[in-house]
């Protein structure tokens, strides 16, 4: 890869050390039919005080990626590859080495990596206060006094924008709405400082105006806190408004990588195109059908070696995309995607752009 | 939570109201009364009873009056002296004939209780954390057994083998020695000794239901979004375990804790037969054979008392630990 023709601005491989380094992660379920691949070879990288989107298609392996990253993907699945959390005064360490019961794991779920998740309704523990959750994680990763736990508890809630903090840690999680729910469980992500914050759809479960106000928060917290976020969403158009950076998944891999307007600018990938035919804009007139991606996103079970789009791709190229696996390449600066209408791609796969006649 | 506990404690009544006329009137289907039943057994013994001797027995114990008399000369000594009739087969106070039976009987439930919750509750945890190992299988291979062997059949082999293997049968509550004596720490002790058999055998099903529902509860809770919050956010395995699906997983179990104290109540009967339990259940089946009616339907109403307060406990307990029946139910 020829780093030269790089713009500093627009680069994903920044001069700025990563945060987090994902490795060629791969997940495996062996579930009953077979082995599900929910992530291939996933390989991104998170900068500091940046926020990576991580979009695609509702079963395309994104939350099996980022519970990965704290190692709390379903008990059956099988994880190989590195997940490197860098730190400025020692080594990275290897987040998939580590054993189950590790401290040093402990320390990083919800120390230096906090998450939070898509369903607030249920993200809480029915039968114990918001107080009593949001103190544990304090009392786990702040300080062993009390006291000053449930101030920072206070102080955290207030920060998220909930009314009445004080009267708040005394409540149930069935007392708050929907909103109210993510942003105490916003406040208990962040209220260890973490370095970085995994954001699994947190607003997909939210109606439109109050999705925006979570939205907003995030932003601002980030402002704030200078914390790192990986962003996951099956929306691009939330993608749009969060992220620095974009990665694209389709079927356990990232298809195209670009910084956000870069995407935007120029996609290079025809399943991103189709994501982006599918989303709802604003200025489209209303009755006019949304374009859909064709088919279904298939179950990857024993997947072929090809391109896992190609089924469904309007522009695939029989004989080269269900023949062999289109690495992911830069395809212009800071610009990566893994689809053979690009000669780089190609030429990377060890295939001649010559043979690309249509 | 006090006016929802004075509340619950109302319907209480209603409901003991009902089982009692329910009790009387179910005791009382039976084509014939005690004293027919009492003249049959005179002519098979060969000395028949004169007519005018049933007829001043009828009218003695009030069997000619209709069934609401006969009801209200019951239930109203019951409630306001405590007096639950007299026996006609036993010639005695029905109070008398319960009174130890009773209190064995609840001792003898809350012991099965506890024994079914300490050897259920750690073994539904370990299978359930370790889901599918050998273990697993064998505990819920165990537990089919322990479902599927009906408990007078484990009491009559664990009979014949401590009879065949140690010379002794394991029947009756007490030593013969403290039968009839006055309670003693001695006679306590006779009992907690006799109690282990007859415990296994009345709450081996139990605890094999409570095994499966609390593991399947478990396994449910364990992939729980909460779960998984908590296990993001550091908190160690086993605390974790402990304070969350366990604690949830409990719900459902005491919410049942009511209806087991009846199960063990009702389903010791065959066993206490078998075993020769001095409590209420033999009792009971030996007064409704004999149409004994005072003392079939006070066994029938404390059984009925035991059912409802245990369910009435488990009630106002899961409202005390669970916040979600509590907004429901204090709302
Ligand atoms: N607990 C599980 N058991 C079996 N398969 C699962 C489980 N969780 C997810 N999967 C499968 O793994 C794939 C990736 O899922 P997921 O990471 O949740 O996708 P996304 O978050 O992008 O919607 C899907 O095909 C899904 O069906
Ligand atoms: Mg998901």
């Amino acid at each position: 890869m020829s780093t030269s023709v790089i713009q500093p601005t627009d680069s994903i491989e920044s001069t700025t050390a990563p945060l987090l380094e994902i490795k060629n992660l791969r997940v495996v379920l062996p579930i009953l039919e077979g082995d599900l691949v929910a992530a291939d070879g996933v390989n991104i990288q998170i900068k500091p005080g940046k926020t990576l989107g991580l979009v695609g298609e509702s079963g395309c392996g994104k939350t099996m990626t980022a519970q990965s990253i704290l190692q709390i993907a379903p008990k059956i699945a099988k994880t190989s590859g590195q997940i490197l959390l860098h730190y400025a005064d020692r080594p990275p360490t290897d987040i998939v080495a580590l054993g189950k019961n590790d401290p040093e794991l402990l320390r990083i779920r919800g120390g230096e990596c906090a998450m939070i998740f898509q369903e607030p309704m249920t993200s809480f523990s029915p039968v114990h206060t918001i107080g009593n959750q949001l103190i544990e994680a304090i009392l786990l990763h702040r300080t062993s006094d009390k006291k000053e736990a449930r101030e920072i508890a206070i102080a955290m809630l207030d920060k998220v924008g909930i009314p009445a903090p004080a009267e708040t840690l005394k409540k149930y999680p069935h007392h708050l709405s929907g909103g109210m729910r993510q942003r105490a469980m916003i406040a208990m992500a962040l209220s260890s400082r973490p370095r970085l914050l995994i954001a699994d759809e947190p607003t997909t479960a939210l109606d439109v105006t109050v999705q925006a106000q979570v939205l907003r928060l995030m932003r601002d917290l980030q402002r704030d806190l200078g914390m790192a976020i990986l962003y996951i969403s099956h929306d691009l158009g939330v993608i749009a408004r969060m992220a620095d950076e974009v990665a694209v998944m389709y079927m356990g891999s990232i298809v195209e990588h670009a910084p956000v307007r870069e995407l935007f600018r120029s996609v290079k990938h025809p399943y991103t195109k189709g994501l982006m035919g599918s989303a709802p804009r604003i200025g489209k007139k209303s009755g006019e059908p949304l374009a859909t991606i064709m088919g279904n996103v298939p179950i990857p079970i024993n997947k072929p070696t090809a391109c896992g789009f190609f089924p469904r791709c309007p522009v695939g190229i029989a004989g080269i995309c269900d023949q062999v696996v289109p690495p992911l390449v830069e395809v212009a600066p800071g610009h990566k995607s893994a689809c053979f209408r690009y000669p780089q791609v190609l030429a990377a796969a060890g295939l001649e752009s010559g043979t690309t006649n249509e | 939570m006090l006016s929802y506990t004075v509340r619950r404690l109302g319907y209480m009544i209603v409901n003991l109201t009902l089982i009692s006329i329910v009790c009387f009137y179910i005791i009382n289907l039976p084509p014939g009364s005690f004293i027919e039943t009492y003249s049959t057994q005179l002519d098979a013994a060969g000395s028949p009873a004169s007519q005018a001797q049933l007829d001043y027995l009828t009218a003695r114990y009030g069997l000619d009056q209709p069934l609401y008399v006969q009801y209200w000369n019951w239930i109203v000594p019951l409630v306001t002296q405590g007096d639950f009739g007299y026996s006609f087969e036993w010639q005695q106070p029905v109070w008398t004939l319960l009174a130890d039976r009773l209190w064995l009987t609840i001792i003898f439930s809350i012991v099965s209780m506890v024994f079914v919750y300490a050897v259920s509750i750690p073994v539904a945890l370990y299978s359930a954390t370790h889901q599918y190992s050998f273990g697993d299988y064998s505990v819920n291979l165990l537990g089919v057994i322990g479902l599927a062997v009906p408990n007078f059949l484990l009491a009559l082999l664990l009979l014949v083998g401590s009879a065949k293997f140690f010379g002794v049968t394991p029947t009756g509550l007490y030593s013969p020695q403290y039968m009839n004596a006055p309670w003693s720490w001695d006679k306590f002790v006779d009992l907690l000794i006799h109690l282990p058999v007859p415990v296994v055998v009345v709450g081996l099903a139990g605890t094999a239901a409570t095994i499966r529902i609390l593991r399947s509860q478990l396994l449910d809770e364990f992939q729980k979004q909460y779960v998984i919050t908590a296990r993001a956010k550091g908190v160690p395995e086993r605390r974790l375990l402990m304070k969350y699906p366990f604690r949830v997983a409990l719900n459902p179990i005491i919410s049942t804790a009511g209806h087991l104290l009846p199960e063990i109540v009702s389903g010791s009967t065959i066993v206490a037969i078998v075993l020769g339990l001095p409590t209420i259940g033999p009792l009971l089946l030996r007064s409704i054979i004999a149409q004994d009616t005072y003392v079939a339907a006070s066994s029938l109403m404390m059984l009925g008392v035991l059912t409802v307060v245990g369910v009435v406990m488990s009630d106002i307990l899961l409202t005390i630990l669970d916040p979600r029946v509590r907004m429901n139910r204090t709302n």
